[in-house]
């Protein structure tokens, strides 16, 4: 067993965790943070993402030891100060960007990533972003329309096909 | 997952001294393809010697002689965003896996591993890079052995690969959507002395040449050169995705696109 410390959501965190112990694991069963989805557990799905250090990251895919001394984001800490939706999170309400949910924590979470970098992206960049974080409600449409919202663009045009 | 012991070393000296020390240690270069591995069970090292914390090994540099040195632990994204001197690898770069899995893979752990539908073998072999570890320093020609099978020793890291940039370069992959791995993947490359042409996620051995199609772009770097020159389907992979025989005419479609793409 070995400690590991970490900053989750801008609150210190720390446990003691096997060498494969994932990251996601570490989230869910030790620090009870459940917004973290597991989906498939073989990288492809995307409902784990989480931040680490500012970089998305499937945290089923990377050990929690490694996250040693990081700055870990999850959808936990996505809501605004007062507990309202963040501005992605109420886009993905507003414009129907869930039906299960299981993968919108990854979805919000990649979002706030590719707006992070690219605050005005084209929704062929939207789409190719969300390569690695699949939905099987959606058809995608509206949750990219959500993401182009977010980012404060017109999404008017933007049809569900 | 079978449980194992994890090291983060802060020097090359010092990995390789932890990989030295125990038979059954392994180094974690970012983990995408290893992880996944050890939760299926099919390897179980006592200990993984993380190479993560090794700044000596990441970041991407020019060489005195123009080439780009990217150390070893470096991540996809990093290359995408930081080769511009060498845009055709910054490319290839950029499509490899999803932006997740970009952020934690690295150009070492990729070449490590040799997976037959890999790009960054296409891109080392395509472009005649040499494969430094701690060691040696080994050629690209020398280093891909067969599918998973390299020139790495036992406990052997590799801490750079240095790219020769080339006059233009181009790498076309045909994606197979659900894995997002090429299903062939072809990178072609003119320097001064010649074209090459290395193709990826056809062949049973991996990562290879194309010998015929480089001669033939050697005296003249056009789709056209390629006409009527075909690869054999009898020894490419052959599964649920595609047969042999259609991977080996996407060799010389995707060939053509790369040199019409080429820049």
């Amino acid at each position: 067993m070995a400690q590991v410390s970490m900053t989750v959501n801008g609150k210190a965190a720390s446990g003691e965790v096997e060498g494969r112990t994932l990251l996601s694991s570490f989230l869910r069963d030790q620090l009870m943070l459940t917004g973290t989805h597991v989906g498939c557990d073989t990288s492809q799905c995307g409902a784990c993402v989480v931040h680490v250090d500012g970089q998305a990251v499937k945290s089923c895919t990377m050990l929690a030891v490694e996250a040693e001394g990081a700055d870990v984001a999850t959808i936990e800490g996505q809501a605004n100060a007062d507990g309202s939706l963040n501005v992605i999170q109420q886009a993905f309400q507003d414009h129907h960007g869930l039906q299960c949910g299981f993968c919108t924590p990854g979805m919000v979470m990649s979002a706030a990533a590719l707006l992070k970098d690219n605050p005005k992206p084209t929704e062929t960049e939207v789409r190719e972003y969300l390569e690695g974080n699949i939905c099987r409600c959606t058809g995608y449409h509206n949750i990219v329309k959500a993401i182009m919202a977010a980012s404060g663009q017109d999404v008017s045009a933007i049809a569900a096909e | 997952m079978y449980n194992f012991d994890v090291v983060k070393p802060t020097r090359i000296a010092d990995a390789v001294k932890e990989l030295s020390d125990s038979t059954e240690s392994q180094p974690l270069g970012g983990g995408q393809t290893l992880i996944p591995t050890l939760k299926q069970r099919l390897a179980s090292p006592d200990k993984l010697v993380s190479l993560s914390g090794i700044d000596e090994m990441r970041g991407i540099c020019t060489g005195e002689d123009g080439s780009i040195c990217v150390g070893g632990a470096t991540n996809h994204a990093t290359v995408a965003a930081e080769a511009g001197g060498y845009p055709a690898l910054a490319a290839t770069a950029a499509h490899i896996g999803d932006p997740a899995v970009r952020n934690r893979g690295t150009i070492g752990g990729s070449l490590a591993n040799n997976d037959p539908s890999a790009c960054y073998p296409a891109a080392a072999l395509g472009s005649g890079a040499t494969i430094k570890t701690n060691t040696r320093e080994i050629a690209a020609d020398d280093y891909f052995q067969g599918m998973f099978a390299t020139a790495l020793d036992e406990g052997e890291i590799i801490t750079e690969v240095r790219f020769p940039v080339p006059e233009k370069a181009n790498y076309q992959k045909f994606v197979q959507p659900a894995s997002r791995f090429a299903l062939v993947g072809v990178f072609v490359s003119k320097y001064a002395d010649g074209v090459r042409v290395a193709i990826t996620g056809a062949s049973n051995d991996g990562v290879f040449r194309w010998t015929e199609a480089e001669a033939a772009l050697s005296s003249n770097f056009s789709a056209d050169a390629i006409d009527g020159l075909s690869l054999s389907g009898d020894d490419m992979i052959s599964d649920l995705h595609g047969t042999g025989e259609y991977r080996a005419h996407l060799c010389a479609v995707m060939t053509k696109r790369a040199v019409a793409a080429a820049a």
